[in-house]
């Protein structure tokens, strides 16, 4: 008892105002509050998202014929995952895709944000510039993928423009529905969420440290890769996490703009939904959110990211 | 020299992705308003407003009218609870409190559990329960995973530099906790609730994958959409996408003009 007075005024007392000391220790005594303030978000997150999980898990293990699903225990659908060959080239695609896209829009993103935080001294313009990158984010997905067709497509205007210049003498037909248009149109969605956490990072970098290290002799290319990208991979890998699970649940992308020609494990889960093989689609579900779950935590052991937050 | 040349690059980067950013939908914005003769691509057969027309009558296109208002009712339901409820746990986050480690796990769970598991898992519970997924029950709260979050760490953010001093001093002058939130608190942080607030109505708007197997039986206007590339080969098609783009152009404006509003009012 006595140990717990003195640990509550030692605490106390690294309060600076007594005003505050007082306020403070009601607050602790009375801790019901921030419980109330919470609530609705621990509520909604628990009835959908902890529990849909577990559902997810349970009818992984179901049972299931061509008409309904059948409580049960049993691994048939995960060895069914596990042991199909078409699973694991899915997989193999979607990694696939993962790694480029992740290397792309790493690259873009970095370099976006750099020019915003860096080159762009005005503040408005600064301003201005990211809110103009910005705002494609809150407009349709699936808007943004379509409108790449006319310009694609075999008498798009990128074929048309290579055709009058004389460039290619047939429009050439890797641009639309293939693994290309898949990539650009992932570069084209998801490149905004690797350079709003960079630029973020990048923002808070003390600008004198770069000046030291002019002025130490160190060339642009040597200041940027000793000083500005270590400074910045805490961006770097929230950007990373946006990216990877995006690409790794994606499943419309792939539908959209590869025409149906390549695979992914999202499309694989949806076309299971849609043939209503959900405990089949319950267990491919467990363990690609098993497979990204684990990509994350690589990457945060990578980079400690917490001092973003 | 080299600076320059450099710098003169970097810009043109920018310049170029910015370009990238807004080309294809500047080129079905043009492509809406070809001819009634026009096909899906250039060139140009004419000039009309042919299929915005086509857009408002019944067959052209699904259920058009109907989704459009369902997904503004729901988009203004999402935005509504995703400002309150991450405005409330905002707050409460500013201490310690119990089971808040747990709480924040949940939440970037919820950030990073791919859209079609959440989706499916919803789904199917609602099924287990018996219950006929609706967009305003079991979409509304798949939707809520994927804002809530979002405006939680923009409420971090704003109160990781927020002054506690000025609390402070309303409490010293009697205020009680609700008058130093609704008077001292809500005032300073308002553009970034109006930014929560943007975040919220456009996620939801746009949401496909949250929405697709938990909406039930009458269709958000992005299902709509979705459903129409496999059937529609009309121009009509971009007529919709440039309606839907102006749409949050317009939403995106007005909060601009309400957080410069607001910041007007705070410099008096």
């Amino acid at each position: 008892m006595e140990m717990a007075i003195f640990v509550d005024t030692v605490l106390v007392a690294k309060e600076a105002s007594p005003v505050v000391t007082r306020n403070k220790r009601r607050m602790r005594r009375f801790s019901i509050v921030p419980l109330l303030q919470a609530g609705p978000l621990a509520a909604i997150l628990c009835v959908f998202l902890l529990l849909p999980m577990c559902v997810l898990v349970v009818v992984s293990f179901f049972d299931y014929d061509s008409v309904q699903i059948i409580p049960a225990f049993e691994f048939t659908n995960y060895t069914e995952v596990l042991g199909s060959a078409v699973t694991w080239r899915t997989y193999l695609n979607t990694f696939r895709y993962t790694l480029i896209v992740w290397a792309v829009t790493a690259v873009l993103g970095f370099t976006v944000a750099y020019v915003l935080a860096f080159e762009i001294r005005s503040r408005t313009a600064q301003m201005v510039l990211f809110l103009v990158c910005t705002v494609p984010f809150l407009t349709s997905n699936i808007i943004r993928m379509i409108s790449w067709i006319p310009f694609l497509g075999r008498e798009g205007l990128l074929n048309s423009a290579l055709l009058k210049l004389g460039l290619i003498h047939q429009p050439l037909e890797f641009l639309l529905f293939s693994d290309f248009a898949v990539v650009l149109a992932y570069t084209h969605l998801y490149a905004l969420f690797m350079v709003t956490p960079i630029f973020n990072t990048m923002m808070r970098i003390d600008r004198r440290l770069l000046e030291a290290a002019l002025d130490g002799g160190a060339g642009w290319w040597r200041t940027l890769t000793t000083v500005v990208i270590p400074l910045s991979k805490s961006g770097i890998a929230i950007g990373s996490i946006f990216v990877v699970t995006m690409v790794m649940g994606d499943f419309v992308t792939v539908r959209l703009m590869s025409g149906g020609q390549s695979a992914s494990v999202g499309l694989m889960i949806s076309s299971q939904i849609s043939s209503l093989q959900y405990p089949a689609a319950c267990a491919n579900a467990v363990v690609l959110l098993a497979i990204v779950l684990m990509m994350i935590s690589a990457i945060l052991r990578i980079v400690d990211i917490r001092k973003e937050l | 020299m080299g600076a320059r040349l450099r710098r003169f690059m970097l810009l043109g980067v920018l310049g170029l992705f910015i370009l990238f950013l807004y080309g294809p939908t500047l080129t079905i914005l043009v492509l809406s308003f070809q001819g009634p003769d026009g096909g899906l691509t250039f060139p140009m057969n004419g000039f009309s407003v042919h299929w915005f027309a086509r857009l408002f009558q019944a067959q052209a296109v699904g259920d058009f009218g109907g989704s459009l208002i369902r997904s503004f009712s729901l988009a203004t339901m999402v935005m509504v609870s995703t400002v309150v409820v991450s405005l409330a746990a905002g707050m409460a986050f500013r201490r310690r409190f119990w089971g808040s480690g747990p709480l924040f796990t949940l939440t970037v769970a919820s950030l990073i559990i791919p859209s079609i598991l959440v989706s499916l898992g919803v789904g199917l519970l609602f099924n287990e329960l018996g219950l006929d997924p609706d967009w305003y029950s079991s979409a509304f709260g798949a939707q809520l995973t994927w804002t809530l979050p979002f405006g939680l760490l923009i409420m971090f953010a704003v109160f990781n530099r927020f002054n506690r001093a000025w609390e402070e001093a309303a409490r010293d002058q009697g205020a009680t906790p609700w008058q130093s939130f609704w008077h001292v608190v809500l005032p300073i942080i308002a553009p970034s609730v109006i930014g929560i607030a943007l975040f919220g109505f456009t996620l939801s708007y746009d949401e496909f994958a949250r929405t697709l197997l938990t909406a039930g039986s009458d269709n958000t206007l992005p299902l709509e959409i979705f459903g129409m590339t496999t059937s529609v080969t009309t121009p009509v098609l971009y007529a919709l996408g440039t309606l839907t783009t102006v749409f949050s152009f317009v939403v995106i404006l007005c909060s601009l003009v309400i957080v410069r509003l607001l910041a007007a009012r705070r410099a008096i």
